[in-house]
Protein backbone atom coordinates (compact mmCIF):
# COMPACT_ATOMS: atom_id res chain seq x y z
CA UNK A 1 0.00 0.00 0.00
CA UNK A 2 1.57 2.85 -1.11
CA UNK A 3 1.49 6.36 1.18
CA UNK A 4 0.48 9.61 0.43
CA UNK A 5 4.29 11.40 1.44
CA UNK A 6 5.64 9.26 4.77
CA UNK A 7 9.01 10.30 5.99
CA UNK A 8 11.18 9.44 8.72
CA UNK A 9 12.17 12.25 11.28
CA UNK A 10 15.41 10.77 12.53
CA UNK A 11 19.07 12.30 12.01
CA UNK A 12 20.16 8.11 12.87
CA UNK A 13 21.98 6.75 9.77
CA UNK A 14 20.76 3.41 8.74
CA UNK A 15 23.95 1.60 9.73
CA UNK A 16 23.07 2.95 13.46
CA UNK A 17 19.82 2.24 13.09
CA UNK A 18 20.83 -1.99 12.89
CA UNK A 19 23.38 -1.75 15.63
CA UNK A 20 22.37 -3.59 18.14
CA UNK A 21 19.36 -5.17 16.78
CA UNK A 22 17.83 -7.71 14.94
CA UNK A 23 21.05 -10.27 13.42
CA UNK A 24 23.74 -7.57 13.97
CA UNK A 25 23.35 -9.37 17.72
CA UNK A 26 23.50 -12.88 18.74
CA UNK A 27 20.84 -14.11 17.36
CA UNK A 28 22.51 -17.10 15.42
CA UNK A 29 24.39 -18.70 18.04
CA UNK A 30 20.93 -18.85 19.97
CA UNK A 31 19.19 -20.21 17.29
CA UNK A 32 22.22 -22.81 16.04
CA UNK A 33 22.92 -23.99 20.20
CA UNK A 34 19.31 -24.90 20.48
CA UNK A 35 19.47 -26.69 17.34
CA UNK A 36 22.50 -28.47 18.52
CA UNK A 37 21.11 -29.39 21.73
CA UNK A 38 18.12 -30.86 20.39
CA UNK A 39 19.87 -32.77 18.02
CA UNK A 40 21.93 -34.26 21.00
CA UNK A 41 18.88 -34.97 22.96
CA UNK A 42 16.98 -36.92 20.17
CA UNK A 43 19.67 -40.39 20.81
CA UNK A 44 19.82 -39.07 24.42
CA UNK A 45 15.82 -38.71 25.24
CA UNK A 46 15.38 -42.29 23.13
CA UNK A 47 17.86 -44.01 25.81
CA UNK A 48 17.10 -42.49 29.24
CA UNK A 49 12.95 -43.43 28.19
CA UNK A 50 14.28 -47.27 27.54
CA UNK A 51 16.27 -46.97 30.60
CA UNK A 52 13.53 -45.99 32.71
CA UNK A 53 11.14 -48.51 31.66
CA UNK A 54 13.89 -51.08 32.12
CA UNK A 55 14.32 -49.44 35.85
CA UNK A 56 11.02 -49.44 36.40
CA UNK A 57 10.18 -51.63 39.80
CA UNK A 58 13.40 -52.22 40.64
CA UNK A 59 14.99 -51.07 44.74
CA UNK A 60 16.34 -48.62 45.29
CA UNK A 61 20.00 -49.79 45.64
CA UNK A 62 19.56 -51.40 42.17
CA UNK A 63 19.13 -48.11 41.03
CA UNK A 64 21.79 -46.42 42.53
CA UNK A 65 24.01 -49.01 40.97
CA UNK A 66 22.60 -48.39 37.96
CA UNK A 67 22.94 -44.40 37.68
CA UNK A 68 26.13 -44.89 39.22
CA UNK A 69 28.09 -46.78 36.51
CA UNK A 70 30.31 -44.50 34.05
CA UNK A 71 28.21 -45.97 30.91
CA UNK A 72 25.27 -44.47 32.52
CA UNK A 73 26.47 -41.65 34.70
CA UNK A 74 27.98 -40.12 31.38
CA UNK A 75 24.92 -40.11 29.01
CA UNK A 76 22.81 -38.94 31.94
CA UNK A 77 25.33 -36.26 32.55
CA UNK A 78 25.23 -35.40 28.99
CA UNK A 79 21.78 -35.65 28.95
CA UNK A 80 20.99 -33.36 31.72
CA UNK A 81 23.84 -30.95 30.18
CA UNK A 82 21.96 -30.76 26.28
CA UNK A 83 18.14 -30.80 28.49
CA UNK A 84 19.16 -27.78 30.81
CA UNK A 85 20.73 -25.80 28.01
CA UNK A 86 18.32 -26.47 25.57
CA UNK A 87 15.29 -25.67 28.41
CA UNK A 88 16.71 -22.46 29.45
CA UNK A 89 17.25 -21.17 25.76
CA UNK A 90 13.48 -22.29 25.09
CA UNK A 91 11.80 -20.77 27.74
CA UNK A 92 14.25 -17.60 27.47
CA UNK A 93 12.25 -17.38 24.07
CA UNK A 94 9.05 -18.07 25.16
CA UNK A 95 9.77 -15.10 27.92
CA UNK A 96 11.01 -12.49 25.34
CA UNK A 97 8.05 -13.23 23.34
CA UNK A 98 5.32 -12.44 26.10
CA UNK A 99 6.82 -10.66 28.48
CA UNK A 100 6.98 -6.95 27.30
CA UNK A 101 8.22 -4.90 30.17
CA UNK A 102 11.16 -4.01 30.24
CA UNK A 103 11.90 -4.46 33.95
CA UNK A 104 9.41 -7.64 34.58
CA UNK A 105 10.65 -9.39 31.79
CA UNK A 106 14.68 -9.20 32.53
CA UNK A 107 13.38 -10.11 36.19
CA UNK A 108 11.63 -13.11 34.64
CA UNK A 109 14.36 -13.90 32.87
CA UNK A 110 16.78 -14.11 35.78
CA UNK A 111 14.97 -15.80 38.07
CA UNK A 112 14.48 -18.60 35.35
CA UNK A 113 18.16 -19.15 34.56
CA UNK A 114 18.86 -18.82 38.48
CA UNK A 115 15.99 -21.98 38.84
CA UNK A 116 17.32 -23.86 35.33
CA UNK A 117 20.89 -23.36 37.00
CA UNK A 118 19.83 -24.71 40.40
CA UNK A 119 18.34 -27.65 38.91
CA UNK A 120 21.19 -28.64 36.88
CA UNK A 121 23.45 -28.57 39.70
CA UNK A 122 20.56 -30.55 41.71
CA UNK A 123 20.76 -33.28 39.06
CA UNK A 124 24.56 -33.13 38.46
CA UNK A 125 25.60 -33.40 42.23
CA UNK A 126 22.83 -36.49 42.57
CA UNK A 127 24.22 -38.37 39.41
CA UNK A 128 28.12 -37.73 40.69
CA UNK A 129 27.45 -38.47 44.54
CA UNK A 130 25.86 -42.18 42.68
CA UNK A 131 28.62 -42.21 40.77
CA UNK A 132 31.70 -42.26 43.56
CA UNK B 1 17.04 11.67 16.98
CA UNK B 2 13.43 10.37 17.72
CA UNK B 3 11.97 8.49 15.49
CA UNK B 4 8.46 9.15 13.94
CA UNK B 5 5.75 6.36 15.12
CA UNK B 6 5.91 4.16 12.66
CA UNK B 7 8.99 4.99 11.18
CA UNK B 8 10.19 1.66 11.29
CA UNK B 9 7.51 0.47 9.10
CA UNK B 10 8.07 2.83 6.60
CA UNK B 11 10.72 1.69 3.88
CA UNK B 12 10.94 1.68 -0.37
CA UNK B 13 9.46 -1.51 -2.80
CA UNK B 14 11.93 -2.47 -5.42
CA UNK B 15 10.93 0.95 -7.65
CA UNK B 16 12.10 3.12 -4.71
CA UNK B 17 9.21 4.51 -3.76
CA UNK B 18 8.25 4.97 0.22
CA UNK B 19 5.60 2.21 1.32
CA UNK B 20 4.28 1.22 4.62
CA UNK B 21 5.19 -2.13 5.42
CA UNK B 22 1.86 -4.47 6.66
CA UNK B 23 1.58 -5.76 9.95
CA UNK B 24 2.28 -9.40 9.70
CA UNK B 25 -0.92 -11.06 11.38
CA UNK B 26 -1.32 -11.84 14.40
CA UNK B 27 -3.62 -14.20 16.70
CA UNK B 28 -6.67 -12.12 16.66
CA UNK B 29 -7.29 -12.16 12.64
CA UNK B 30 -4.97 -15.65 11.86
CA UNK B 31 -7.12 -18.79 10.86
CA UNK B 32 -6.22 -20.99 13.02
CA UNK B 33 -5.10 -24.18 11.00
CA UNK B 34 -3.13 -27.37 11.82
CA UNK B 35 0.65 -25.44 11.53
CA UNK B 36 -0.21 -22.98 13.49
CA UNK B 37 -1.72 -25.42 16.15
CA UNK B 38 1.07 -27.89 16.27
CA UNK B 39 3.38 -24.55 16.21
CA UNK B 40 1.87 -23.23 20.16
CA UNK B 41 1.51 -26.88 21.09
CA UNK B 42 5.34 -27.44 20.57
CA UNK B 43 6.04 -24.58 22.97
CA UNK B 44 3.47 -25.32 25.45
CA UNK B 45 4.92 -29.05 25.76
CA UNK B 46 8.31 -27.56 25.98
CA UNK B 47 7.14 -25.36 29.30
CA UNK B 48 5.14 -28.16 30.24
CA UNK B 49 8.69 -30.71 30.16
CA UNK B 50 10.21 -28.17 31.74
CA UNK B 51 8.38 -28.22 34.89
CA UNK B 52 8.63 -32.08 34.31
CA UNK B 53 12.39 -31.24 34.84
CA UNK B 54 10.86 -30.97 38.56
CA UNK B 55 10.06 -34.00 38.92
CA UNK B 56 13.17 -36.05 37.01
CA UNK B 57 15.73 -33.92 39.42
CA UNK B 58 13.57 -34.99 42.61
CA UNK B 59 13.86 -38.72 41.41
CA UNK B 60 17.62 -38.25 41.00
CA UNK B 61 17.91 -36.40 44.42
CA UNK B 62 16.12 -38.78 45.95
CA UNK B 63 17.98 -41.41 44.25
CA UNK B 64 21.24 -40.17 45.35
CA UNK B 65 19.95 -39.71 49.36
CA UNK B 66 18.24 -41.88 51.87
CA UNK B 67 15.80 -45.02 51.19
CA UNK B 68 12.97 -42.95 53.05
CA UNK B 69 13.65 -40.31 50.27
CA UNK B 70 13.94 -42.33 47.38
CA UNK B 71 10.30 -44.23 48.57
CA UNK B 72 8.80 -40.69 48.88
CA UNK B 73 9.71 -39.71 45.79
CA UNK B 74 8.38 -43.28 44.03
CA UNK B 75 5.45 -43.08 46.43
CA UNK B 76 4.47 -39.54 44.49
CA UNK B 77 5.00 -40.93 41.34
CA UNK B 78 3.11 -44.26 41.75
CA UNK B 79 -0.07 -41.87 43.55
CA UNK B 80 -3.40 -41.06 41.16
CA UNK B 81 -1.76 -37.86 40.92
CA UNK B 82 1.80 -38.69 40.33
CA UNK B 83 0.32 -41.19 37.40
CA UNK B 84 -1.47 -38.37 35.90
CA UNK B 85 1.66 -35.90 35.77
CA UNK B 86 3.58 -38.91 34.52
CA UNK B 87 1.32 -40.15 31.38
CA UNK B 88 1.15 -36.06 30.56
CA UNK B 89 5.28 -35.92 30.83
CA UNK B 90 5.19 -38.78 28.31
CA UNK B 91 2.87 -37.33 26.10
CA UNK B 92 4.35 -33.67 26.31
CA UNK B 93 8.04 -35.66 25.58
CA UNK B 94 6.76 -37.86 22.82
CA UNK B 95 5.00 -34.75 21.29
CA UNK B 96 8.13 -32.45 21.70
CA UNK B 97 10.32 -35.15 20.44
CA UNK B 98 8.66 -36.26 17.33
CA UNK B 99 8.21 -32.77 16.00
CA UNK B 100 11.18 -31.28 17.26
CA UNK B 101 12.13 -33.74 14.52
CA UNK B 102 10.52 -32.32 12.27
CA UNK B 103 11.31 -28.72 13.05
CA UNK B 104 15.37 -29.78 12.35
CA UNK B 105 13.42 -31.00 8.77
CA UNK B 106 12.55 -27.88 7.96
CA UNK B 107 15.69 -26.36 9.45
CA UNK B 108 17.65 -28.46 6.86
CA UNK B 109 15.39 -27.36 4.21
CA UNK B 110 13.10 -30.70 3.71
CA UNK B 111 9.17 -30.98 4.22
CA UNK B 112 8.74 -27.30 3.93
CA UNK B 113 5.64 -27.12 1.31
CA UNK B 114 2.48 -27.10 2.28
CA UNK B 115 0.89 -30.57 1.71
CA UNK B 116 4.03 -32.45 3.42
CA UNK B 117 4.23 -30.21 6.92
CA UNK B 118 0.50 -30.94 6.79
CA UNK B 119 1.60 -35.00 6.25
CA UNK B 120 4.46 -34.48 9.03
CA UNK B 121 1.88 -33.04 11.09
CA UNK B 122 -0.69 -35.18 10.79
CA UNK B 123 2.12 -38.09 11.69
CA UNK B 124 3.42 -36.35 14.76
CA UNK B 125 -0.41 -36.69 15.71
CA UNK B 126 -0.34 -40.18 15.27
CA UNK B 127 2.72 -41.35 16.13
CA UNK B 128 2.35 -39.20 19.59
CA UNK B 129 -0.89 -41.25 20.53
CA UNK B 130 0.73 -44.71 19.40
CA UNK B 131 3.99 -43.89 21.10
CA UNK B 132 2.58 -42.54 24.14
CA UNK B 133 0.08 -45.84 24.23
CA UNK B 134 3.14 -48.12 23.45
CA UNK B 135 5.39 -46.64 26.44
CA UNK B 136 2.53 -47.16 28.88
CA UNK B 137 1.74 -50.59 27.77
CA UNK B 138 5.38 -51.90 28.17
CA UNK B 139 6.30 -49.93 31.25
CA UNK B 140 2.10 -51.56 33.16
CA UNK B 141 4.05 -54.94 31.62
CA UNK B 142 7.22 -54.25 33.12
CA UNK B 143 6.18 -52.57 36.64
Amino acid sequence: MAVGNPHITTMRSPLGRVRGLGSAKSGTAHWWAQRLTALALVPLAVWFVISLLALLGQPHEAVVHWIGRPLHAVPLLALIVALFHHLQLGLQVVIEDYIHGEAVRLAVLLVMRAAVILLFLIAFVAILKMSF
Amino acid sequence: MKDAPGASKVARNSEGKLIERPLSPHLQIYRPQISSALSIFHRITGVGLGLGTLLLVWWLAASAGSDADYAAAVGFIGSPLGLLLLFGWTAALVYHFLNGIRHLAWDAGWGFDLPTAHASGRMVLVGTAALTVLVWIIGLIVW
